[in-house]
């Protein structure tokens, strides 16, 4: 069972907040689901199996790209032909 | 061809598109001036993709997805992008940030998910064909809902390259359509191989539909017809079985013992995909713009939690927790192991049968608010599921009606056997209409 707490925290930790108001309904939704969970401890077995899988490798070509203007478009703060983020120091 | 174009001003009364496109230009090719849907996720130079989220509002592509530009190519008409479940995070299309889309064969009722809105236009007879997405059922359970066809294709037949994705490891865009016909039509014109999708593989569909299938050996899994499938449902679909019988296949039944946790995997696999796949959803590169006064974690935080709906924000939970450590080894682990077991049961019966056949859903279309609880609606899920964690290829063909609303019936093949469940829906919508 998680608790308010950590649902909390996960919420947090995902950067996706939760509002206060929100908060009960979720963690008993969340717990509702974890308890579905469960079933997956009947799978025998500890460690995800390894697949016949294989690297698709190709040329390290250079393609077209898209204009700078094109490509900035959608980005609500720009500076100097950049995009713009909060700070992160 | 410039100057080649259709109009478009459909009566929407379903909310079955987020974005019209009035006048829809097209070239030339096999499917010159049909007006195709898209679905919301894939991405459209030039026209508005949101995935029915308000953290994409007013966002416009800066280029085409492969089966887009390859839809172009052909000399489609894209007349508008369908409404979804936010991120196709949904089996009902309630979850839009734009409103749900509404069943055209009783608007008290959900047209399914995610791709409800592509369903829903199709069936209301708005558009001849469209694009859908399916990670855990999205085509299928709407088709089926809707009362149309829909093919969810093998794992790498199609590329994704330009799909905003949610979950890679399971999901794949496939042809949507009125008819077995029009669907193959369009698979033959989205599959592929595309070089900008590393899971693409080079099998083009070139197949045209044959109804045929005297000696075919079709498996009846019994986990399809037991507890928690609708008894009006599975009678309208043993019906639809026997149909095929009539046509000069034979039957036999078999087992997918992994079911009893195939759902729980589906889900944890799919939320912790999520999980790190919509980390991009920060408000910077496309979006509502982030506060740049502030650190980058409270921004981030207070544009997602205003950007996404509940649902998604849940997943995306579900997903980190999932991931954490501590408690990966007890869900993400398991989840692939289970997994890894599903792909062997459905390699086990192809090994004995040329297809499966069940419901598509255990349902008909659930009425407006009815699964407002999640874990009521995952459950819902069950049947599509076990096709998205095996890569293999489904299709949901209409076999009749429960309660007046319409029942899908679900052949699911061996993987890169795409033509032949088209077949085997192919024949049955021949041998009924």
């Amino acid at each position: 069972m998680a608790t308010e707490q950590e649902v909390n925290h996960i919420a947090e930790l995902a950067d996706v907040g939760i509002n206060p108001e929100e908060l009960a309904a979720f963690t008993h939704q969340f717990n509702a689901i974890l308890e579905y969970f469960d079933v997956l401890d009947r799978v025998s077995g500890d460690t995800a199996p390894t697949r016949d899988l294989y690297n698709v490798m190709r040329e390290d070509e250079t393609d077209p790209s898209l204009p700078q203007e094109e490509v900035l478009r959608n980005a609500a703060a720009q500076e100097d032909g950049f995009i713009k983020a909060p700070r992160v120091m | 061809m410039a100057g080649h174009g259709i109009t478009f001003e459909p009566d929407d009364r379903y909310n079955a598109f987020l974005t019209t496109c009035t006048k829809a230009p097209h070239g030339q090719g096999k499917l010159c001036g049909i007006a195709v849907a898209v679905k919301d996720n894939i991405s459209t130079r030039g026209i508005e993709t949101t995935c029915a989220s308000k953290i994409l509002k007013g966002y416009v592509p800066p280029y085409d997805a492969h089966v887009v530009g390859l839809l172009r190519q052909s000399g489609a008409a894209i007349v508008g992008k369908t409404n979804m479940d936010e991120f196709g995070m949904g089996t009902t299309t309630e979850n839009s940030a734009f409103g749900p889309t509404l069943n055209p064969h009783d608007t008290a009722r959900v047209p399914g998910g995610s791709s409800g809105g592509s369903a829903a236009a199709i069936a209301a007879g708005m558009v001849r064909m469209a694009l859908g997405t399916d990670t855990g059922g999205s085509i299928r359970c709407p088709a089926a809902f809707c009362g149309i066809v829909g093919l969810k294709p093998t794992y790498g037949r199609v590329s994704r390259y330009g799909l905003i994705a949610y979950a890679n490891s399971l999901e794949q865009i496939g042809p949507m359509g009125r008819t077995v016909s029009d669907v193959s039509t369009l698979m033959g014109v989205i599959a592929g191989h595309d070089r900008r999708d590393s899971t693409s593989h080079d099998r083009p569909y070139t197949h045209t539909p044959k109804g045929d299938i005297k000696g075919l050996k079709i498996g009846i899994p019994q986990e399809y017809f037991g507890p928690g499938v609708d008894p009006q449902v599975a009678a309208v679909v043993n019906k639809a079985i026997g149909r095929l019988e009539e046509l000069g296949a034979t039957t036999v039944s078999c087992s997918i013992p992994s079911m009893e946790y195939a759902l729980a995997a589906y889900y944890v696999t799919c939320t912790s995909e999520a999980s790190s796949n919509l980390a991009r959803f920060d408000g910077v590169r496309y979006g509502p713009g982030a506060d740049t006064k502030r650190s980058w974690h409270e921004s981030f935080r207070d544009v997602r939690r205003a950007g996404f709906g509940p649902e998604v924000r849940r997943r995306i939970m579900l997903g980190t927790y999932a991931l954490s450590s501590g408690y990966y080894g007890r869900y993400y682990a398991k989840a692939q192991i289970a997994r890894e077991n599903v792909k062997k049961d459905f390699t086990r019966i192809f090994s004995k049968v040329d297809v499966i056949a069940g419901p598509t859903m255990p349902t008909i279309a659930f009425t407006l608010g009815e699964k407002s609880e999640p874990l009521s609606m995952y459950l819902t899920d069950i049947l599509t599921v076990p096709v998205n964690l095996a890569g293999i290829p489904a299709i949901s063909v209409p076999c009749g009606t429960a309660e007046g609303m319409p029942v899908g019936l679900q052949i699911m093949g061996s993987p890169w056997e795409d033509e032949r469940v088209i077949d085997v829906a192919y024949a049955y919508e021949q041998a009924v209409t």
